[in-house]
């Protein structure tokens, strides 16, 4: 049995965006797709809640989950090709989406497409509406996808890699795109994605995955400034940086196979201040003040570099 | 003329590759076009040192990196291998002058996943240079394999496995071990890191300088990652639609960028700082198709400078400063 995700706990505040960071394996996608409760099969929860506005939405029932999903919770997946459909024009799929979501005759249904594509800055957006997916380009198509998510107005966005697949130029678009919607229709944006450039640009929060567990829960600025748990010092040494030219420390060893993760801390195989304890017993995810929260036998006794050094 | 050591070891002039694009009819297929991959484009590379070729997808970088290795036939231009031209000594000359130069000039591509043959062990995978170059002894093989996975980072166990029995980071390492089984002087390294994790990248990126460095191998890392680029890179060139935008050393590419598009690719990029407030050039629209690419400076359509000479009149790609090359009718302006 796989443990994707593995008793992770963090909270979202209205209007603070989030980034959830992590390689691949270390949980991530899982634990947004658990927010929407759309984890594919046979995956399945084992237990935890999962609060939303006061309720927790494992409890509910089926029909009353297709209120969240989409309406209050939206989600833009990471390839943008296989989550439109190739066999339906643009304005096809998303007026399918909008009258799903409301109760709207068809014309005002193309008027309220028109509007999305508009909101997501869409050139020619008419002429877009009788477009295949084919014929726009990544960018485009990523556009897209996030008006479909739009579609349901919802107050919190979850972007799983929204750029991973776009080039520098046109990821420096739909992350512009973003960061303007989230102002103008007051939506809350979970981040999902393993690029700390993105991290530090877009969120406030962050919450550092590692296989399938939390290692560490900090506002932006500290998780770079002052990081407490060695896998983010370590991942905050491995990564160039384009502005200048540093010695990168790369962190030894390979992620672990969840089928049978390492015993104890997860990271212990990789980290430079393991010692007993850290093979013997798992950590807690402790409360640290200030907001912060890591998993780690030895946050207290060792020093860690952050992105100023 | 005799190649020196002190001459550049790779030289590309005037490189020209364009695709057919064909359209089915009844009968017979029809040229409708052709895709312009690479459209006369010229620089060098040094015993030694590592030439960044960055750019972003469709602009003909993966091509350039075949065309050298005369992987796909150029349609114009010449590239040199110490003063001998690549095409020409594969074509028409002698089967070691041939094997020579294959030896010499290797590749490691993009996806381990797909460049390692899954039937074949890992010293199979190495020793087949061997087998075929005939310049290590058999009885040296087993410790040449040995001696080439250690050099990557692995072990001599590792050499019995499949390719199945590795993670990604790991089969990049035999990629690289398999292209350095040959002794090569040059490798061509097509986005070596794109498809790993955050945390492997740095260890192959580690391993590729320290090539460049102890071993004096030289390389053109292709990559659309302008922040791995920097980290391994003495000079770099700047390729949009086919043509190249800017050449410089390393250092000028990143301080002082002189053409709209470097200056708006290096803005781009997030940098992981948080403290870091950058100035961002966001570029409007996407790369335009390499079929029909646009008159003038190909750059134009997205430039935020542009005026009408730049619609009117493709710029020269000239010296501007000592070793700093650039494509742009206004370069000086950007200093």
């Amino acid at each position: 049995m796989v443990r994707a995700v593995d008793g992770v706990n963090f909270t979202v505040e209205k209007g603070v965006p989030l980034g959830l960071v992590g390689e691949s394996g270390s949980g991530k996608t899982v634990t947004a797709l658990s927010a929407l409760r759309v984890v594919p099969r046979p995956g399945k929860f084992a237990g935890g809640k999962i609060i939303f506005d006061g309720e927790d939405l494992l409890t509910k029932k089926e029909s009353e989950m297709r209120k969240y999903r989409g309406r209050r919770i939206g989600y833009v997946s990471q390839d943008p090709n296989s989550s439109l459909d190739p066999l339906f024009t643009v304005g096809t799929q998303l007026s399918e989406v909008v009258q799903a979501h409301e109760k709207v005759p068809k014309e005002r249904a193309s008027e309220r497409v028109l509007e999305l594509l508009q909101r997501v800055r869409i050139s020619e957006p008419e002429a877009r509406m009788r477009a295949y997916p084919h014929e726009l380009s990544g960018g485009m198509r990523q556009r897209i996808a996030i008006a479909r998510a739009l579609a349901g107005e919802p107050d919190l966005l979850i972007a799983d890699e929204p750029t991973t697949n776009l080039d520098v130029t046109i990821q420096a678009q739909v992350l512009d795109l973003l960061k303007d919607l989230q102002r103008e229709l007051g939506m809350t944006l979970i981040l999902i994605t393993h690029d700390m450039g993105i991290v530090a640009e877009m969120t406030q929060k962050v919450v550092v995955l590692y296989a399938g567990r939390v290692a560490e829960v900090a506002s932006t600025r500290e998780t770079f400034a002052t990081p407490k748990h060695p896998y983010t010092s370590a991942l905050l040494k491995a990564v160039p940086r384009v502005d200048r030219k540093k010695e990168l420390v790369p962190i030894g060893g390979n992620i672990p196979n969840l089928i049978t993760p390492p015993s104890g801390c997860r990271f212990h195989p990789r980290c430079r201040f393991m010692q007993e304890i850290c093979v013997a017993k798992e950590p807690a995810l402790d409360a640290i003040g200030g907001g912060r929260q890591v998993s780690c036998h030895r946050w207290k006794e060792i020093t860690l570099e952050g992105t100023s050094s | 003329m005799t190649w020196t050591t002190d001459q550049p070891l790779v030289k590309v002039v005037d490189l020209v590759k364009h695709f057919p694009v064909y359209e089915k009819g009844v009968f017979m297929k029809k040229k409708v076009g052709e895709v312009h991959a690479v459209d006369g484009i010229t620089f060098s590379i040094a015993r030694g040192e590592t030439l960044g070729l960055v750019g972003e997808s469709g602009c003909g970088k993966t091509t350039v990196g075949k065309v050298v290795l005369d992987l796909l036939p150029k349609d114009s231009g010449s590239v040199l291998f110490e003063g001998k031209d690549v095409h020409e000594t594969l074509e028409t000359g002698t089967s070691t002058g041939k094997k020579d130069m294959r030896r010499n000039m290797q590749m490691v591509f993009q996806n381990p996943y797909g460049s390692l043959d899954p039937r074949m062990t890992v010293f199979d995978i190495i020793s087949e240079a061997f087998i075929i170059h005939k310049h290590v002894p058999k009885h040296e093989w087993k410790s040449r394999a040995y001696a080439l996975l250690k050099l990557v980072g692995l072990e001599e166990y590792h050499a019995e496995r499949y390719p199945h029995e590795f993670s990604g980071g790991q089969r990049q390492r035999i990629s690289i071990a398999r292209a350095l089984a040959t002794d090569p002087k040059f490798i061509v390294a097509d986005e070596p890191v794109s498809s790993l994790d955050v945390s492997i990248r740095a260890q192959i990126l580690d391993l590729l300088e320290d090539l460049q460095r102890k071993e004096g191998i030289s390389f053109l890392y292709i990559s659309h990652d302008l922040s791995s680029v920097r980290q391994v890179s003495q000079h770099v060139a700047v390729m949009y639609l086919g043509m190249l935008m800017e050449y410089a050393s390393a250092d000028v590419i990143f301080t002082k960028p002189l053409n709209p598009y470097t200056i708006a690719l290096l803005s781009a990029v997030p940098i992981p700082d948080p403290e870091n407030k950058v100035n961002r050039i966001v570029l409007a629209g996407d790369v335009p198709s390499p079929i029909n690419p646009p008159s003038g400076c190909r750059f134009n359509p997205r430039c935020p400078y542009a005026q009408q000479l730049c619609r009117d009149k493709v710029p020269e790609y000239r010296e501007i400063e000592p070793g700093h090359f650039v494509a742009c009718h206004f370069a000086e302006q950007f200093k």
